[in-house]
Order: structure tokens, then C-alpha cells, then sequence
């Protein structure tokens, strides 16, 4: 992925910045320009949230057939995870062992490396998650 | 709206296709559905085809030109327009040539699907299959494509107690089919025990319970019902097209163990046509990966939430059973050649319906159903098509 794909969405990957609906109280992430649910009513009235980053594991994988950019990390754990403001979102399982990792496991958001452009490239970073400490 | 008819089908062996083109294989498929059609070429008045990714597979966009070319319609210059919608781009197509034909804008129109997927090694295809997902919120977090659908399995395995055994059980009724069609990619009935046993992909799902990289084309040819007996004593009527969408990441569903696009979809074939889904025992369904095959048939309502795979057991899903799914193998046997595909699963149903499906052909089939999903069920397209 190119660094400028990369780098406009650094704030909500960095940061878990979703939006509020000002009309509806509805929050989406990644943060919308319009809400889903008001349309019209909701232009000019999105809001930045910060969302907590905590949660628990609704569904997931144990990913071998890695793509390119994941191959030294397989096999590696991904997930569906529903933080506690009721928003799912997928990333990976990290200080966990493969087979410790369950439906309804408490986790939390930390910031770490997603990846790289290649050897001397730009590196990726974004949310994963550990268990809950 | 006119009532629109097949009148042609074609298709080409799926599978690894290293001595055809892409070009060839559109053509193949092409010329076949024509000739079968007994139409004139002079009579085509549109093409349309299904193609999700060439631009990435073989470096070449712009294929509807391409293909008009080579099977001669340029020199009669009609529109030729490609369709995109990831796994659904197939079926896709055959709703676009639906909609020109029932308008009353042409009275014949071809429809193609195919894709070449062979040429790039296995790893790139994946890749290219992982852009029906969410690029920017669910792949780049590492979330492949097998993976999301393995979420989706472990949940419904949680929600529902279904059993991995149960969703191994789709594959090997589908290779059962695929046996007995001379086109599949796989012609060659495997164990459960295969299954279970194969390369893990992505747990709980194995290399086995995924569809195949394939190369391969099929076509059909439409054309208004009122003109169809001039050309073919057996025309199949397509009786509804629908097409539902829903978010592009999975992860923004109310539930994963359903696709409400299939629901919606399967609601408005039922509601245009008055045809329940009890008076169905034909279906091709999308079984890119196993669990898909069973939420399918749990969203279209063959069987309750959570009762598919049991169902799947017990034979009530092959060949003989209460509803026969994917006789053509579907998508794990015949082969998943991405845009080909949801053209093919008409081919098979109007080869069902005329008779002639030799080994594989039921006993009476009345009503027939196609149902083809792009990305993690945010498109689903779906016809229902009876005898005329």
C-alpha cells in the first residue's frame, strides 16, 4: 500500500478516532462523513469520539496462508473485536498463544508496527491487540 | 417489462487453463452459447461481460472491447460493456443483459463471463481475491479473505453448534457432483477425512474447504421470450433478477452468520414472482469457501438458522435430496474463474432444466435458483429461472 493510502488514515488507525452522529449519537468507525443512519440530518454535525481501544474477541482466525507482507508473522492470530461502545473492528492478536485465544477474551488496543514498504521503506503502524492485563 | 428468455449456453473446461488465453477462453465460451443460440451474429445486439480483476490477473483492462473483438462484434460495432461486482461480477453481468432485454431496448443479447487466474502464481491470486475485502479496515490488519470467512465459520460454529465436520461435508458433496461433470476443475470425489486433514488456510478452515484458482469462461444468450421460439424448442425463462448490497467490511454487520443482502435478495425474487423457496429443489449457490454454502442456504431459506449443515449430512443437499445444491460441483469443483462463474451457475441451471445434464440431471425441476455473493456478502445477486 502506498504511503499516501497509508498515512490519511494514520489518525484513526493511531488513535481510534471514530465519529458521533451530533443528531443521532450514533458512532462510526472509521469516522464518516455522513452517518449512516441520519443522512442529511447529520451533515455538518459529525463529531470526532475517542473510542477506549478495550473490548472482546467476537470471532476469529489463526491465518497460515499469510499474505506477502504478513509472511514472517504466521501463523498469527486475527479477530473480529467488539469494543465496549458496541463498534467491531478486525486486527490481530498479539502476546497471545495460538491456542489460549477464544470467542469472548477480553482485549485491549495497543499501538504497534502493521508493516512495511519493503526493506528501507516507510513502516506502517496501526492498532493490534493483547489480552486484556 | 418483457418476459426474457436463454436460448444459448456455452462454457469451457474450468481449471488450469495454460495453453488458453484469456482471450481464448472468452471466445470459446462465447462462440459456444452462439452456436448453441443458433443466432447470427449479425443479430447480437449488446455483450456484456463479467470480469472482476484482469486488469490485475493479466495486466489488461478494457476486456469487453477485447472480447467483442475477437468474437467478431466489433465490426458491427455494438455496445460491449465489462462488470465488475468482485464474486458476483458474473451474475452481475447476466442481471445487466436482463435488464436491456426485459426493457425492450434489444431483443438478443450476449452475455460472458470469464477470468484467467493461472497465469500469476498462487499467492498473487489471493491476494487479488483478498481485494473483495475491505482493503483499508480489514487487510491491512492482516485479515485475508479465507480468514473473514473462517471468522464467520467459528461463529456460527459457536452460535449454532454447528461442527466442523458438518462444513467439511459440503466440500465432499460437491466434489460428489463435480464428479460428474465433464467441465469441472475436479472431477474426482474426496474423504471427509481429506477435508479435515488438508493445508491449513486459515482455522478452522482448510486448503480443502476453499475454492480453487481457476481459469475459465461461460455465456449465455438472451433474447425477448416472444421471439425465443424462433430459435430453440427449449427456451428457459429467467422469472426474476434481484440484487441486495451490504457493508463492504464484514465487521460492520449486525451478525456474521448471515448475509441480509442474500435475505433481501431472496425476499424480492419471492415477492416478483410468488414462487416460495418450498417449490425449489434446484440451487447453485456460491460455496467459495464451505461455511458460505451452508449461511446461503440458511439465508435463502432451504433450512432454519443453524440446520444446514445437519441437512448437508444427511444427503438432503445432493443430488436426489430435498433441494440439490451446486450439481455442478460449484464453486469448490466445477472451479471459481471469478467473473465466469455466476454466468456458469445459469449454464448449469438451463442444462438442468432443458435435460440434459446426463449423470448429474434430476429427475423434475421446476424452478431453478442462481445465487451469487461478491466480497463477504456485500453483493448478492440472484435470478430464479423456470421452463418456459
Amino acid at each position: 500500500m502506498t504511503v499516501a493510502r497509508f498515512w490519511r488514515e494514520n489518525s484513526p488507525r493511531y488513535n481510534l478516532k471514530a465519529s458521533k452522529c451530533g443528531n443521532c449519537g450514533k458512532v462510526s468507525f472509521p469516522p464518516r462523513t455522513v452517518c449512516p443512519e441520519c443522512h442529511r440530518k447529520s451533515i455538518g454535525k459529525m463529531q470526532e469520539f475517542q473510542l477506549s481501544g478495550k473490548g472482546e474477541v467476537y470471532s476469529f482466525s489463526i491465518v497460515h496462508d499469510a499474505p506477502a507482507q504478513f509472511q514472517n508473522q504466521k501463523p498469527y492470530i486475527v479477530a473480529m473485536i467488539k469494543l465496549d461502545e458496541g463498534i467491531m473492528v478486525t486486527g490481530q492478536v498479539i502476546d497471545c498463544e495460538l491456542d489460549k485465544v477464544e470467542i469472548g477474551m477480553r482485549v485491549w488496543a495497543s499501538f504497534r508496527k502493521l508493516g512495511e514498504e519493503g526493506p528501507g521503506g516507510v513502516i506502517h503502524y496501526g492498532y493490534k491487540f493483547h489480552p486484556e492485563l | 417489462m418483457r418476459e426474457v428468455a436463454i436460448i444459448g449456453i456455452g462454457q469451457t473446461k474450468f481449471g488450469e487453463l495454460w495453453d488458453l488465453s484469456f482471450r481464448e477462453i472468452g471466445i470459446q465460451a462465447g462462440l459456444a452459447a452462439v452456436y448453441d443460440a443458433n443466432v447470427a451474429s449479425e443479430d447480437i445486439e449488446a455483450l456484456y461481460v463479467g470480469n472482476m480483476s484482469a486488469g490485475r490477473f493479466i495486466d489488461q483492462e478494457h476486456v469487453a472491447a477485447l472480447i467483442a473483438d475477437y468474437s467478431g462484434l466489433a465490426r458491427d460495432h455494438i455496445p460491449a460493456s465489462r462488470v465488475e461486482a468482485a464474486g458476483a461480477s458474473g451474475a452481475m453481468a447476466v442481471r445487466q443483459g436482463y435488464f436491456d432485454v426485459a426493457s425492450g431496448l434489444h431483443d438478443i443479447v450476449v452475455v460472458g463471463g470469464a477470468e484467467k487466474m493461472t497465469d500469476l502464481p498462487d499467492a498473487a491470486g489471493a491476494a487479488i481475491q483478498d481485494s473483495a475485502a475491505d482493503q483499508q479496515w480489514e487487510c491491512v490488519f492482516g485479515a485475508t479473505f479465507p480468514a473473514l470467512h473462517a471468522m464467520i465459520a467459528r461463529r456460527h460454529m459457536l452460535d449454532f453448534g454447528t461442527t466442523r465436520e458438518q462444513i467439511a461435508s459440503v466440500a465432499v458433496k460437491n466434489h460428489k457432483h463435480g464428479a460428474l461433470n465433464p467441465k469441472a476443475q475436479f472431477q474426482k470425489e474426496i474423504k471427509l477425512e481429506t477435508v479435515l486433514n488438508s493445508a491449513k488456510v486459515a482455522e478452522p478452515l482448510t486448503m480443502f474447504d476453499c475454492a480453487p484458482l481457476s481459469d475459465g469462461g461461460a455465456a449465455v444468450v438472451m433474447c425477448a421470450m416472444e421471439k425465443a421460439r424462433k430459435y430453440t424448442d427449449s427456451p428457459v425463462k429467467i422469472l426474476a433478477s434481484s440484487q441486495s448490497s451490504d457493508t463492504l467490511a464484514l465487521h460492520h454487520r449486525k451478525t456474521i452468520t448471515s448475509f441480509e443482502a442474500t435475505r433481501q435478495a431472496m425476499r424480492k425474487l419471492t415477492r416478483r414472482t410468488g414462487i416460495e423457496v418450498s417449490q425449489i429443489n434446484l440451487a447453485e449457490v456460491h460455496d467459495n469457501f464451505t461455511i458460505s454454502e451452508l449461511i446461503a442456504l440458511e439465508d435463502i431459506g432451504f433450512f432454519a438458522p443453524g440446520e444446514a449443515g445437519k441437512a448437508t449430512v444427511d444427503g438432503q443437499t445432493q443430488i436426489g435430496g430435498r433441494v440439490a445444491v451446486n450439481t455442478s460441483g460449484g464453486l469448490k469443483a466445477r472451479g471459481d474463474p471469478i467473473g465466469a462463474t455466476g454466468v456458469a451457475q445459469i449454464v448449469e441451471l438451463v442444462t438442468q432444466l432443458r435435460g440434459e445434464a446426463g449423470k448429474r440431471q434430476l429427475s423434475d425441476v421446476k424452478y431453478a435458483l442462481a445465487h451469487s455473493v461478491g466480497g463477504t456478502g456485500s453483493t448478492v445477486v440472484m435470478h430464479l429461472l423456470g421452463v418456459a
